[in-house]
């Protein structure tokens, strides 16, 4: 059986997911929770593309999708090794001791 | 032979742009070919058109040459020419000729000295500014050269930097010029909104059509022209930069500051003669600063005891005479004056040098004395030029040109009692200071060894002036002997004659008594400092005289009272506006900007979290006004 999800059932599931990964970044104090809040948010958006896709019958969400996931996979392996240098060098992850910037 | 007028200002020029570009690691030996050999093709070439000039004379009464145009604004456009005339040709054969003499001298004068190069770069290029200063046929360009041997006086007096006092001296020549060059900044503007051209042949040709005589502008005009002409040539108020400007090695001292440069202001003011001539008021009063400044130089060139300072005062004298010659309508006389004093005062410089020299850097005189028979070239050669500065009669140039300037001062519409009777007491000081200068250098007891002997070099230039000296008076002799007038007949092509009061007579007497104030002059030092110097002693323990001496000493307590009424008040409001008022508004804008940027960089904790809550209240914000919009 078919059932029909409405569209703005899916972009509220999207929002949804959009809004706990940013939660998520802004409150997290571990790094690695930081970027798996990242994750979060990039398939929350993909997620409203591929919806978006279907409901105008159109491949390019789809597509869009794939590019996400490709650059999702970039960033995570880029932020895994940054977040190694990070350790190595303070020894620790929370984000709250990495000040440095301070103006 | 004119198209060759541009080679003469080249030949300097050329010189001065290899010696500053190559000159530091060139051999000295080609230092001095170029730098002397430069200025001495020049002399030829001025010799050889000069030659041409009398021989052919131009119908005209002057050549010129267009070598380009210098600029082009609207109605503006001033060109890059030379211009011959009498007038002009008598100044480059005195800065030409003179000045290869000197750069010969100084071969072996500056032989020893680190800066070879830069000297003779520096000398090549006042050589080529003067010669730009008396060959240019526009003010504009007259002003160039103006400023350009402004520039190498400043650069030679301060020739050994590494002396602060050198440098002090050359900023106060730099400095105190600079007054009269802005006012004849201001002249030259006047002059062209007047006449809407800066040719000097347009202007004089139209000043008499435009304005009548005694008019305001003219006075105006020669004013501000006659300040430029007082600054250069160290007249009364500006005379206190001259003496310390000996600061500079001799063979400029020689070139710059007696025989070319300090009289450019002679040359300015008969060269802009017809203005001078349309303003009686300004004739008068450069007559009077003329008289006052050789009579104030002349005490003060009494009481000095540095050989160069004697020299430097008395060349302020000399040039007082000048200018009261100009003032007098005279303008033959001072012209002729203005050479015969570059050859004398050249070769009393380069003798100075050469005694200075030879008793190792020692300028004191009263350290000096006995030099008669050790020095025997530079001591005749000395005497010579001295007779000549007191005017010693008949035999030396001094006498035929000074005794024209005192004839006139008595004789010419100008001409009144007093005028004359303060230039007679200039001849009797004059013949006073150099008699005691000379007695006290080369008379007496030897009181320092001389360490070298001045070589060939040296010598050979002293001979030549000397010769120069004693024969260029005798082209112009006075009316009642000989009335032999070959060189005011040659600038009267330039220069108008000077103007006889209908009852001037007994030209004899006057020569007479110039003739006794000479030997007073020579006979009161004779006692004074050789015969009797107990009698100078006595003088000197009196308290009025002690005080009379050092007010003279000090140059008349002019430098004294500048510091009081200038220098003073400006550092004194300097040093209360430290903190420049009007920078206060751009110290605000700082003090405000440093404030937001405080305030900004708050906002920069270095907190990730904090910052991507930046971003999303943005992004929120953003769609919020999206939305409600």
């Amino acid at each position: 059986m078919k059932t029909e999800i409405s569209m703005e059932m899916i972009l509220l599931l999207a929002a949804l997911l959009f809004v706990m990964g940013i939660a998520g970044v802004i409150i997290r104090k571990n790094i690695i929770f930081m970027l798996l809040s990242i994750e979060v948010m990039l398939n929350a958006s993909g997620l409203a593309f591929v919806a978006a896709g279907s409901h105008w019958g159109q491949p390019d969400g789809q597509v869009m999708f794939v590019f996400i996931l490709a650059m999702a996979a970039a960033e995570v392996s880029v932020g895994l090794a940054l977040i190694l240098q990070i350790y190595h060098q303070h020894k620790s992850l929370d984000i709250d001791n990495l000040k440095e910037m301070k103006g | 032979m004119e198209h060759l007028l541009w080679l003469i200002p080249a030949c300097p020029l050329a010189g001065f742009l290899i010696l500053t570009l190559t000159g530091k690691s060139m051999p000295p030996a080609w230092v001095a070919i170029i730098g002397a050999g430069m200025v001495s093709l020049s002399a030829i070439f001025t010799i050889i058109i000069g030659i041409d000039f009398l021989t052919f004379p131009p119908a005209s009464g002057h050549h010129s040459q267009t070598l380009w145009t210098w600029m082009e604004v609207a109605d503006f456009h001033p060109k890059i020419t030379l211009y011959l005339d009498a007038l002009s040709l008598v100044f480059i054969f005195v800065i030409t000729f003179i000045g290869a003499l000197i750069h010969l001298y100084s071969v072996a004068f500056m032989a020893f000295d680190k800066d070879y190069s830069r000297f003779f770069a520096c000398m090549n290029l006042f050589v080529f500014s003067m010669l730009l200063l008396v060959l240019a046929d526009n003010l504009l360009l007259l002003y160039l050269g103006w400023e350009g041997v402004g520039l190498c006086s400043y650069l030679l007096i301060g020739f050994w930097y590494e002396h602060s006092e050198n440098g002090y001296a050359a900023r106060k020549a730099f400095i105190i010029t600079r007054i009269g060059d802005t006012a004849m900044a201001i002249g030259i503007f006047v002059i062209f909104y007047q006449f809407g051209t800066l040719l000097i042949p347009d202007i004089l040709a139209k000043a008499p059509s435009l304005w009548h005589p005694g008019a305001s502008m003219a006075t105006i005009t020669a004013l501000l022209l006659l300040a430029g002409g007082l600054g250069k040539s160290a007249q009364l108020p500006f005379q206190t930069w001259l003496p310390d400007a000996m600061a500079g090695p001799s063979p400029v001292s020689a070139l710059i500051h007696a025989a070319t440069m300090v009289t450019a202001g002679v040359y300015l003011i008969a060269r802009m003669h017809v203005i001078f001539e349309l303003s009686p008021t300004v004739q008068l009063i450069v007559a009077g600063i003329g008289a006052a400044t050789l009579f104030i130089a002349g005490f003060s060139a009494l009481t000095q005891y540095d050989l160069k300072r004697v020299l430097a005062y008395s060349t302020i004298s000399q040039i007082g005479y000048m200018f009261l010659a100009l003032g007098l309508g005279a303008w033959t006389a001072a012209i002729f004056h203005f050479m015969i004093h570059a050859f004398f005062k050249a070769l009393l410089f380069l003798a100075a040098g050469a005694v200075i020299d030879a008793l190792n850097h020692e300028h004191n005189m009263s350290k000096m004395g006995g030099l008669k028979n050790k020095l025997p070239v530079v001591f005749w050669t000395f005497v010579i030029g001295s007779a000549s500065l007191i005017a010693l009669p008949l035999i030396s140039s001094g006498f035929y040109s000074k005794d024209q300037i005192l004839w006139f001062a008595w004789a010419s519409k100008n001409g009144n009692p007093l005028l004359w009777l303060i230039a007679f007491l200039g001849a009797f000081i004059t013949a006073l200071y150099t008699t005691r200068m000379v007695i006290l250098t080369f008379w007496g007891a030897t009181k320092t060894e001389v360490q070298r002997l001045p070589g060939k070099l040296i010598t050979i230039p002293l001979i030549i002036l000397a010769f120069f000296t004693i024969c260029a008076g005798f082209i112009e002799l006075p009316h009642n002997f000989g009335s032999l007038t070959l060189f005011s007949d040659f600038l009267h092509q330039v220069l108008p004659e000077t103007v006889l009061k209908s009852t001037a007579n007994g030209e004899f007497s006057f020569q007479l008594l110039a003739a006794l104030a000479t030997f007073g002059g020579i006979y009161t030092a004779y006692i004074l400092w050789h015969k009797q110097p107990e009698r100078i002693e006595k003088l000197k323990r009196n308290e009025a005289v002690l005080l009379l001496y050092s007010f003279w000493h000090a140059g008349w307590g002019f430098d004294q009272l500048y510091k009081t009424v200038i220098v003073r008040p400006v550092v004194f409001l300097a040093n209360i506006n430290k903190n420049d008022v009007v920078d206060k508004i751009y110290q605000g804008i700082t003090l405000v900007s440093i404030g937001l940027y405080r305030c900004l960089s708050f906002t920069q904790s270095g907190s990730l979290r904090w910052y991507i809550m930046g971003l999303v209240v943005g992004a929120i914000i953003i769609l919020g006004i999206q939305i409600i919009l």
